[in-house]
C-alpha cells in the first residue's frame, strides 16, 4: 500500500501519474528505496549480531565510506561525465576495495573487537582520502556534485540504476539471511559459538562479504544514507525479541519500509514545505538517527 | 573419547601447559584444581578442541566457559535452546528437562540480563545440558552461586556422571571437589602435580595454594533443604 502511495507521490502532487512518469521516475525511485533500505537494515542486524554491539552499523565498517570514495574518484577524473553508469560502478568498486582491505586487516585479528577496529581504520582512511579529493576538486561544479552525492538521495534514478544495484543487493541479502544460527551462537561469545560447531571466522567473512555487496551496491546508486542499519534493528528488538537470528527478516523488511517512508517524507516536504529543493534523503535519515543514538546511549548508561 | 597426551601449548610466548597428559574417565566427575594461572581453563579449552589445531565436537562435548554471558537480552528458554544448535532442532523436551534440572523453569520467560547473576549462571548451565551431550566441560560453574545452589549444581553433575556421562569441572572450592568428585587433578604452573582420588590428593591440592589441610579434616557444608531442581 505504501509502495502504491509512493508511486503516486511526486513533484506534480499526489495523484495517479501518467505511464511515462510512473515508469521512468516513480518505479525506479520506489524500487531503489525498498532495495537500498532492505540491504541497509539487514546489514545492520547482521553486523550488530557479529559484533555483539547494538551500535554497529554498515558505515562503521567503512564499507559506505569506501563506496563514497570510489564514486568520488569517478567524478574526480571526469569519467562520469563521459559515461554515466561509471558512477555506481565506481561506488561498487570502492565498496569492494574497502571490503578487501577489511578482510585483509581482519585476517590478523579474527574477533569482534578486531573487526570493529579494522572497520574504523578503513573508514578513517576513506574519509581522509575523500577530504583530500574534495580539497583538490578540479572545479566548483565537481565539488558541488560530490557533496550533493554524499548527502544521499534517490531522485532522478532510472531503471538502469535499479538493474545495476538489484543483483548485488539481492545476492548480498541472500548471503546474510543464511547467517541466523551462527549469529545466535555468537551471542554466547566466539569461543562458545565455536564449541557449538559454528565456523566463526567463516561466518564473519560471509557477513563482511554480504554487507559489502548489499551496502556497497546500494551506496553506489543512492549515495551516503547512514543510520538505517543502526535504527531498524534497535527499533525491532522490543517487538520481536533480542535473538539475533530472529531479527534478520524483520530488519530487512523494516529497513525497506523506513527508507521508503523517509523518501516519501522527503518528496512530501519538497512538495508542501517552502524549501528550494526537497531535503536530501541522507540528511533525513541522519536527522532521525542522531536523536536515536542519544536515547540509545542513555539506555546503555542506565 | 576426549583427552590430551603429552600436550604443551603457549599463550603470548609463555608456556601455559607443559607436557600434560589427561584423559577424563567416563561415568565420573573429575575436578580440576589449582591456583590462578595454573592452566586449568586452557586445559579445558584443549579438551573442547578450541585451541589451534583442535576440532570441536559440538554434539558430544558441551563447553561452558568461565563467566559465560549472553550478549543480548534473550529469555532463559531461548538461551537453553541455543544448546540445540549442534543438533539443528528445537527439542522442547530436552530444553524443558534442562531448565527443570537447573531449577530455572519458573524463570523460563524472563530475560537473562534482568535476573540475578547466579540465576543467569544456571540458565547458561541449562544451555549446556539441553544439548544432551556425552561430555560436560565446565569452567567454574559455581562461581556466582550461593552455597545451597553450589550443592545443587554439583549433585546435578553427579547425576549426569551416574548416567554414564563424563564431567570435567574446574573448581576452586576444595570441599566441593572432595564431596562430589571421583577424581581430583591438581595443576600448578602448567603441569599436573597430583592426580587421584580426592581423599589422597587433597593435601597436594591444598599445597598448590600454599595451604595445609588441618588434621585431614575437610570442612563440609551440607544443605538442609531439598535442592531447587527437585521442587
Amino acid at each position: 500500500m505504501l509502495t502504491l502511495l509512493s508511486l503516486m507521490l511526486g513533484a506534480a502532487g499526489l495523484g495517479v501519474p501518467d505511464w511515462g512518469i510512473l515508469w521512468q521516475l516513480r518505479v525506479p525511485r520506489t524500487g531503489l528505496a525498498l532495495l537500498v533500505g532492505a540491504g541497509l537494515g539487514l546489514s545492520g542486524a547482521v553486523l550488530q549480531g557479529v559484533l555483539r554491539n547494538p551500535l554497529a552499523d554498515p558505515w562503521v565498517l567503512g564499507v559506505g565510506g569506501c563506496a563514497a570514495l570510489g564514486a568520488v574518484a569517478v567524478f574526480y577524473w571526469g569519467i562520469s561525465a563521459a559515461f554515466p553508469p561509471a558512477l555506481p560502478l565506481g561506488g561498487f568498486a570502492g565498496a569492494a576495495v574497502g571490503c578487501l582491505a577489511l578482510l585483509f586487516v581482519f585476517r590478523r585479528a579474527q574477533s569482534g573487537p578486531g573487526l570493529i577496529l579494522a572497520g574504523v581504520a578503513v573508514a578513517a582512511l576513506a574519509s581522509a582520502l575523500l577530504s583530500l579529493a574534495l580539497s583538490a576538486a578540479p572545479n566548483p561544479f565537481a565539488l558541488y556534485e560530490i557533496t550533493f552525492w554524499l548527502m544521499g538521495g534517490l531522485e532522478d534514478r532510472t531503471l538502469m540504476h535499479l538493474a545495476l544495484a538489484g543483483p548485488p543487493v539481492v545476492l548480498g541479502c541472500a548471503l546474510l539471511l543464511r547467517l541466523g544460527p551462527g549469529l545466535d551462537a555468537l551471542s554466547l561469545g566466539e569461543e562458545t559459538a565455536a564449541s557449538l560447531g559454528t565456523p566463526v571466522p567463516r561466518t564473519m567473512r560471509r557477513a563482511v562479504l554480504g554487507v559489502a555487496l548489499a551496502v556497497g551496491a546500494g551506496a553506489a546508486v543512492a549515495g551516503g544514507i547512514g543510520f538505517v542499519g543502526l535504527i531498524v534493528p534497535n527499533l525491532l528488538r522490543p517487538l520481536v525479541g533480542e535473538r539475533p537470528g530472529a531479527l534478520l527478516w524483520p530488519s530487512m523488511a523494516g529497513g525497506a519500509l523506513l527508507l521508503l517512508l523517509a523518501d516519501m517524507a522527503a518528496r512530501a516536504a519538497g512538495l508542501w514545505l517552502p524549501l528550494a529543493a526537497e531535503p536530501r534523503l541522507g540528511v533525513l535519515t541522519a536527522l532521525l538517527g542522531a536523536p536515536f543514538l542519544v536515547s540509545a546511549s542513555r539506555r546503555m548508561a542506565a | 573419547m576426549i583427552g590430551v597426551r603429552d600436550f604443551s601449548t603457549q599463550l603470548g610466548g609463555r608456556e601455559v601447559l607443559c607436557s600434560v597428559t589427561f584423559v577424563p574417565g567416563g561415568g565420573a566427575v573429575t575436578a580440576l584444581c589449582g591456583p590462578n594461572g595454573a592452566g586449568k581453563s586452557t586445559l579445558l579449552r584443549a579438551l573442547a578442541g578450541l585451541l589451534p589445531g583442535g576440532q570441536p565436537m559440538p554434539r558430544e562435548v558441551a563447553y561452558l566457559p568461565q563467566g559465560a554471558l549472553c550478549a543480548w537480552g534473550l529469555t532463559v528458554r531461548q538461551v537453553a535452546e541455543l544448546g540445540r544448535i549442534p543438533h539443528g532442532d528445537r527439542n522442547d523436551a530436552a530444553v524443558q528437562r534442562a531448565l527443570a534440572a537447573c531449577g530455572v523453569t519458573a524463570l523460563a520467560e524472563r530475560r537473562v540480563d534482568r535476573i540475578s547473576g547466579g540465576q543467569a549462571r544456571r540458565a547458561m548451565l541449562a544451555r549446556v545440558l539441553a544439548a544432551e551431550p556425552k561430555v560436560l566441560l565446565l569452567d567454574e560453574p559455581v562461581a556466582d552461586l550461593d552455597p545451597a545452589a553450589c550443592h545443587d549444581v554439583m549433585r546435578l553433575l553427579r547425576d549426569f556422571a551416574g548416567g554414564g556421562g563424563t564431567v570435567v569441572v574446574v573448581l576452586h572450592a576444595l570441599e566441593l571437589a572432595a564431596t562430589y568428585a571421583d577424581r581430583l587433578v591438581v595443576l600448578q604452573a602448567g603441569r599436573v602435580v597430583a592426580d587421584g582420588a580426592p581423599a589422597d590428593v587433597l593435601p597436594a591440592a591444598a599445597a598448590s595454594f600454599g595451604m595445609v589441610l588441618q588434621s585431614g579434616a575437610v570442612p563440609l557444608l551440607r544443605p538442609l533443604v531439598p535442592p531447587l531442581g527437585a521442587s
